[in-house]
C-alpha cells in the first residue's frame, strides 16, 4: 500500500490520477479499442460487391 | 533573487537559468519561456492567416455577396480549416503544455533542444501544407476525404507537423518526470497541470491516428499504394480530426481554471471532483469522433450508439462538472474577496474590464450553451440524421473551437503578455473591447450556422442557390437570412480578431517593460484583496475550496439545464415532424 511521506495511506484513485503514464495508457488504449479497432473490424466484414 | 538574465539553478546535476515571477512567485526556466514565446507567436501568425480565410468563406456563403468562385472557395476553405483547426490551436497548446509543466511545477524543461527541433518540424510542416494548398492542386478541405487526392506535400506537411507536436508532448511528459524526480512540487500536481496532462494524452491518440492514416495516404499520393478504402480512411482520420478538437476542450478548461486562479485567487471547489471530470475526458472524450460516422451504413448501430450515446455522455458529464465547478470556484473566490451581497454581486463586480476575465467567462458560457448542447444533439444517432453534413456541424464546432477554445486562448494571451513576454498590454481600451467583439461575433456565427443547418443547408456547398445543379432546390427564405446574418457576425468577429492580433503584436514589439513594481498592475483590473494577498500564486498550488454555499452558481447551472432540456426535446419534435408516423 502506497503511503505519503507523512505515513498517510494514499487513496487508490489518487494514485491512479497521480500516474500520468497509466493515464496515458488508458487514454490511448480505450479509444483505440472501442473506436478504431472495433470500427475497423466492422469495416473489414462488409461484403465486397461482385 | 530574480535578475534580468535569470539566476542559475542546478537541479539534478543539470544547470538551467531561472527567473522568479514577481506575481506568482514561481521559478521560470528561461529555456521554457523562450519556447512558450516562440509557440505563442507562431500560433498568432497562423490564426491571422486562418481568420482571414474564414472571413472570405463567410462572405462567399453570404448569398448577397457570394464573393469567391467555386475553385477559390474550396482552396480558401481548405486553408481556413487547416490554419485555425490545427496550426493555431496546436501551437498554442504546446505553449500551454510547457507553461503547465516547467513553469507551474517550478522545474526545468526536459531537453529544450529537442523541443526546438519539434517546433521547427511544426513550422516546416505547417508552411509546407499551406504552400501545397496555395499551388491550387490540394483544395481537398480540412477533411481531405479520399478518393480526392492532394499533392504529396500536403500530406507530408501534416505528417511533419504531427511529428513535431508529438515531440512537444514527449518533452511535456519528460518534464513531468523531472519535476517528480527532483521533487520540485509536493503531493499532486496543480489542477491546471492535470488539465494539461489530459490534453497531452488526447494529443498522443490524435497524432497516432493521424500518423496511421496520413502516412499511407501520402504513399498513395506518391503512387506507391494503389487504393485507400474510403470508409477506413474516414474512421481513422476522424480519430485525428475530431480528437484534435478534444485536445482543445481539455486545454481550454485548464485555461479557465488558470485565469480564475491568477486574477481572482480562485481554488477548485474540489480537486477530487475536477480531476475526476478530467479523468472522464481521458477515458471517453475521444470517442466523440464517431458522431461524424453516424450515417455510414457500413458500421453497426451498436458501434455508433456505444461510442456516442453511451460513452460520450460520460465525457459530457465531465464537461457539465467543469461547467459547475469553474463558475462555482469563481463565486467562492469572489465571496472570499468581499463580494457577499445578494445572489450575483460576485458576478456583477467581477473584473469585466479585464479582457482575460471577460474572454474566459464568455468562453465558458458560450462553450456550454452553444458548443456543448449542440454537440450532444449531434451525438444522438436519431437526431444526427436531421443535420448530418449540414451547416449545423460547422455551427457546432465554431461554438466549441471559436467561441470556446479560441476565445479562452485569446483571454489567456492577456496574461501571457505580462507574465511571459514581460510586456504591458498596449491600447488597454481596445483590449478591453476585444473579447466582447470577437465573442459576440463568434456566437452569432455559430448560432446562425446552427439555424441554417437545421433548415438543411449543406456544409460543403459553395452556393446555396445550387445554380450549377441539374436538379434545383429552393431552401426556405429563412436560410438566406441565416447566412446573411452569419456573414455580418463574421465581420464582427473579424474586427475582434484583427484587434487581438494588433494588440498582441503591438505589445510584444512596443509594450512597456514589466518590472517587479508594475507586474501586478500589468495584469489589468483585479480584486484588491487578490493583489494585496498574492492570491495569484494559487495557480501553482494543489488544493480545493471545500464545502461552500454557492447560490449564484446553482441558479446559473439551473438555467443551463432548462435550456439544455428544452433544446434537446425541441429537436426530437423536429424529428417527429420530419417523418410523420400517421
Amino acid at each position: 500500500m502506497a503511503e505519503s511521506e507523512r505515513g498517510e495511506r494514499i487513496p487508490f484513485m489518487q494514485r491512479v490520477l497521480d500516474n500520468p503514464f497509466l493515464l496515458l495508457f488508458l487514454g490511448v488504449a480505450i479509444p483505440t479499442v472501442l473506436y478504431i479497432l472495433w470500427g475497423l473490424i466492422e469495416i473489414t466484414q462488409i461484403p465486397i460487391a461482385d | 533573487m530574480a535578475t534580468a538574465s535569470g539566476e542559475l539553478g542546478i537541479i539534478g546535476g543539470i544547470a538551467a537559468r531561472f527567473r522568479t515571477c514577481p506575481v506568482t512567485r514561481l521559478r521560470v526556466d528561461l529555456a521554457a519561456e523562450r519556447l512558450i514565446k516562440a509557440n505563442a507567436v507562431a500560433a498568432v501568425v497562423f490564426l491571422a492567416i486562418g481568420g482571414l480565410m474564414g472571413l472570405l468563406v463567410a462572405l462567399t456563403r453570404w448569398p448577397a455577396v457570394h464573393l469567391l468562385d467555386s475553385e477559390a472557395f474550396y482552396q480558401v476553405l481548405t486553408l481556413h480549416g487547416l490554419n485555425v483547426l490545427l496550426f493555431w490551436i496546436i501551437f498554442f497548446e504546446i505553449a500551454i503544455l510547457y507553461f503547465a509543466s516547467a513553469v507551474l511545477l517550478n522545474c526545468r524543461l526536459a531537453t529544450p533542444r529537442l523541443a526546438w527541433a519539434g517546433f521547427g518540424l511544426m513550422v516546416m510542416g505547417a508552411l509546407l501544407t499551406d504552400w501545397a494548398v496555395l499551388q491550387g492542386d490540394s483544395s481537398v478541405m480540412f477533411t481531405s476525404y479520399v478518393p480526392m487526392q492532394a499533392s504529396p506535400n500536403f500530406y507530408l506537411g501534416l505528417i511533419l507537423f504531427a511529428v513535431g507536436a508529438l515531440v512537444g508532448c514527449a518533452v511535456f511528459f519528460g518534464t513531468l518526470v523531472i519535476a517528480r524526480e527532483e521533487r520540485t512540487y509536493e503531493g499532486s500536481v496543480p489542477l491546471v497541470t492535470f488539465g494539461a496532462i489530459t490534453a497531452a494524452i488526447i494529443a498522443v491518440f490524435t497524432i497516432a491516428s493521424g500518423a496511421i492514416i496520413l502516412i499511407p495516404t501520402w504513399l498513395w499520393s506518391l503512387g506507391y499504394i494503389g487504393h485507400i478504402d474510403t470508409l477506413m480512411y474516414k474512421l481513422v482520420w476522424w480519430g485525428m480530426g475530431h480528437s484534435s478538437q478534444q485536445i482543445n476542450v481539455s486545454a481550454h478548461v485548464a485555461v479557465w481554471y488558470a485565469i480564475a486562479a491568477i486574477l481572482l485567487g480562485a481554488k477548485p471547489l474540489s480537486e477530487k471532483v475536477s480531476r475526476t471530470a478530467f479523468f472522464l475526458y481521458i477515458l471517453f472524450l475521444q470517442l466523440a469522433c464517431a458522431h461524424h460516422l453516424l450515417v455510414e451504413p457500413g458500421l453497426s448501430a451498436e458501434w455508433k450508439v456505444f461510442n456516442t450515446s453511451y460513452a460520450l455522455y460520460l465525457a459530457v458529464l465531465g464537461s457539465m462538472i467543469h461547467g459547475m465547478t469553474v463558475p462555482g470556484s469563481i463565486e467562492a473566490a469572489q465571496r472570499r474577496n468581499g463580494y457577499v451581497h445578494g445572489m450575483f454581486e460576485w458576478l456583477r463586480k467581477a473584473p469585466w474590464d479585464n479582457p482575460a476575465f471577460a474572454g474566459m467567462f464568455l468562453s465558458l458560457v458560450m462553450f456550454g450553451f452553444i458548443g456543448g448542447i449542440s454537440g450532444v444533439v449531434l451525438g444522438t444517432e436519431q437526431l444526427n440524421i436531421m443535420m448530418h453534413n449540414t451547416l449545423y456541424v460547422p455551427g457546432h464546432f465554431h461554438g466549441t473551437v471559436v467561441a470556446g477554445t479560441t476565445l479562452a486562448f485569446m483571454a489567456l494571451t492577456y496574461l501571457v503578455l505580462p507574465l511571459i513576454f514581460r510586456r504591458r498590454v498596449i491600447w488597454p481600451t481596445l483590449a478591453k473591447w476585444q473579447p466582447y467583439l470577437f465573442g459576440i461575433g463568434a456566437a452569432g456565427i455559430s448560432l446562425f450556422m446552427l439555424g441554417a443547418g437545421t433548415l438543411g443547408v449543406p456544409r460543403r456547398h459553395w452556393d446555396i442557390t445550387l445554380s450549377d445543379a441539374i436538379l434545383s432546390f429552393d431552401f426556405q427564405p429563412a436560410a438566406y437570412l441565416m447566412l446573411g446574418l452569419n456573414g455580418l457576425f463574421a465581420l464582427l468577429a473579424t474586427v475582434g480578431g484583427i484587434l487581438y492580433v494588433l494588440v498582441t503584436v503591438g505589445t510584444v514589439l512596443f509594450g512597456e517593460k514589466v518590472t517587479e513594481e508594475n507586474a501586478l498592475a500589468a495584469l489589468g483590473p483585479m480584486p484588491a484583496r487578490v493583489a494585496e494577498a498574492g492570491g495569484s500564486a494559487q495557480v501553482g498550488r494543489h488544493g480545493g475550496e471545500g464545502l461552500v454555499h454557492l447560490p449564484g452558481t446553482y441558479v446559473l447551472v439551473g438555467v443551463f439545464f432548462v435550456a439544455f432540456a428544452l433544446y434537446y426535446f425541441v429537436n426530437w419534435k423536429y424529428l417527429s415532424e420530419l417523418w410523420p408516423i400517421s
